[in-house]
């Protein structure tokens, strides 16, 4: 399990933040985005997946997550 | 030197990695990258942030010189006590120029330096009863400070010393802030992750004293956050930013206060200049305390018109309009300024090899004087830095990540530049080869080169580098020493023979 930051950027598509290794990148795809029911698998556009617990879109961005990492890229 | 092209670089590279034994030069390789414009993403051409290789030669630092040098050292009004021996602390003492603003020893401490001292006896007992006395001493000596941070050496985390529990003792007693960091310089590869560690034990120990008090606010708060006042470089920013309207609370950490500091939480914006060395605080208060923030260049005019634009469209037609205001005002004398050193300065090449933001923020201002950057640098970058380096920088230049001292020379000796920017280390090695170097960590003694006035010193300062007549009438050694062998060694030597 990592420490990430999930932030929206002035365009308003998500960035995927990890603070330990200092990776920013871009989600290219996330498994659910709607109010109800948000996370699941993300795609970060080097190619690295990672999981998070699909819960309620959150109130605020950026927030920290826990995710798990299913296939870095590095 | 005329521009290389993509392939003659790229053979440049192979060339200089040939000495290297086969994995060094593997390792190598990928540090070393020839710019590609249409790469998104760095990691595809470059690798950084990665152990530099044991044997070569590496300028960079440590995780104590990240903490207790960058971001903490600047802070005037606290006392910074290099805890464990004496060496770094005054090795590291004052190095740096940040300018402040104060009475030395009373009031301020920036440019005093505390230690502990620490003896065979310390490392064999532990050091945490002479960190209590020392910090009782401060207390006694020094009663206007207003904390302190404990700025870890090897030795602390080696023999485990634990200094958070003095510290939280003492403090009590004191009623005073005392951080103790844990920035042994053994952690992580270079000065980098000391960035990040004293970036988190701020956010532990210090931002949020404040929250929950009153606070007279204005819509036009912000806060310079990454501005290390090098040379006066934070004073130069500020007045800029102060005339279009906005209110500066906090500078971080030049000229800066812990009071400024236990504020920012407060403001509307976060002004990031230093991206590398205190992104880490800025997302932490965009999470916490909703504070946006944008990363600025206050490099030369061209930047600056278009960082001054982007500061005031987070805020409302005044502050834009005192943007516009701004760089009407300044348009005379940054036309002065150019008119003056760029027929002296036009198609001059520079390569570049320092630390931090400046191997892309400077390149706008080299080219605001008609000067071109062919090859660019960091000592302890990540890959987001080399992101927004990639763009920055014309296609098929060069780009080497923790370059090696043989490195650099090879690279410099081929190319050519007319200019060198990088750090005292290099800078006799490439003014004995007959290359003007200026030492871009501390501005060469000089600055400030922030902002308007900022850049009439650098243009200055460069010419002055460039222009010198004593750089045709050097000859490196190299070249001296066939010419010993014909006719001219004889006078050679009775000269000697003078002299003796």
């Amino acid at each position: 399990m990592a420490n990430i930051m999930v932030r929206k950027t002035a365009v308003g598509t998500y960035s995927f933040y990890l603070p330990k290794r200092d990776l920013e990148d871009a989600i290219v795809s996330m498994e659910y985005d709607s109010a109800d029911k948000w996370g699941g698998e993300i795609r970060l556009n080097n190619g690295g997946t990672y999981y998070i617990e699909p819960q309620a879109l959150p109130a605020r961005f950026p927030i920290s997550l826990r995710a798990r990492r299913l296939d870095a890229a590095e | 030197m005329s521009e290389l092209t993509r392939e003659e670089t790229e053979a440049l590279i192979q060339e200089v990695l040939e000495v290297y034994p086969d994995k060094a030069r593997k390792d190598r390789a990928k540090h070393l990258a020839v710019n590609d414009q249409s790469v998104e993403q760095s990691k595809k051409c470059i690798t950084s942030n990665r152990k530099s290789l044991p044997g070569v030669m590496t300028v960079r630092g440590c995780a104590y010189a990240g903490s207790k040098g960058v971001v903490w050292g600047p802070i005037k009004d606290m006392i910074h006590v290099s805890h464990g021996p004496i060496g770094c602390g005054q090795y590291s003492r004052a190095g740096r120029r940040n300018y402040y603003v104060g009475t030395t020893g009373v009031d301020t401490f920036g440019t005093m330096n505390f230690t502990s001292d620490f003896q065979e006896k310390d490392i064999v007992f532990g050091g945490d009863k002479k960190l209590a006395k020392l910090i009782g001493e401060i207390e006694t000596l020094f009663p206007l400070h207003k904390g302190i941070s404990v700025q870890s050496e090897c030795p602390i985390g080696l023999i485990g010393d634990d200094i958070e529990a003095v510290s939280k003792k003492a403090a009590k007693e004191m009623d005073k802030p005392i951080v103790p960091v844990r920035c042994e310089g053994f952690r992580g590869v270079s000065q980098s992750l000391g960035h990040h560690i004293a970036n988190d034990s701020i956010r532990d120990w210090v931002l949020d004293k404040r929250d929950g008090q009153p606070f007279e606010a204005t819509p036009y708060d912000v806060s310079i956050i990454g501005d290390y006042n090098i040379g006066g470089d934070a004073w130069a920013s500020r007045i800029l930013i102060e005339e279009m309207g906005l209110r500066v609370v906090s500078q971080w950490a030049g000229d800066g206060t812990l009071a400024e500091i236990e504020k920012t939480p407060k403001v509307k914006l976060n002004l990031l200049h230093c991206y590398r060395s205190m992104n880490y605080i800025s997302r932490h208060m965009e999470e916490k305390y909703g504070i946006p923030w944008l990363e600025y260049n206050f490099f030369g005019p061209t930047k600056i018109a278009e960082s001054l634009r982007a500061i005031a469209a987070h805020f409302d037609e005044h502050i834009k309009e005192g943007a516009e205001r701004v760089i009407a005002r300044y348009q005379p004398m940054m036309e002065a300024v150019i008119a003056k050193y760029k027929p002296r300065l036009q198609g001059k090449t520079v390569m570049l090899y320092v630390g931090g933001l400046r191997p892309r923020h400077v390149i706008g201002a080299y080219e605001d004087l008609g000067m071109q950057v062919i090859g660019t640098g960091y000592e302890f970058a990540h890959n987001d830095d080399y992101d927004r380096t990639i763009k920055e920088m014309g296609n098929a230049t060069l780009l080497y990540d923790d370059a090696t001292g043989f490195e650099l020379e090879e690279f410099i000796k081929r190319m050519k530049p007319d200019l060198v920017g990088s750090g005292i280390k290099e800078k006799y090695v490439f003014q004995k080869m007959g290359i003007p170097l200026r030492q871009m960590h501390s501005w060469d003694y000089s600055g400030p080169y922030h902002g308007y006035d900022g850049f009439a010193i650098f243009a200055r300062d460069m010419d002055m580098a460039i222009s010198n007549p004593c750089w045709s009438k050097q000859t490196p050694p190299w070249k001296k020493q066939p010419e010993l062998g014909d006719s001219t060694a004889p006078v050679a030597e009775g000269e000697l023979k003078k002299v003796a």
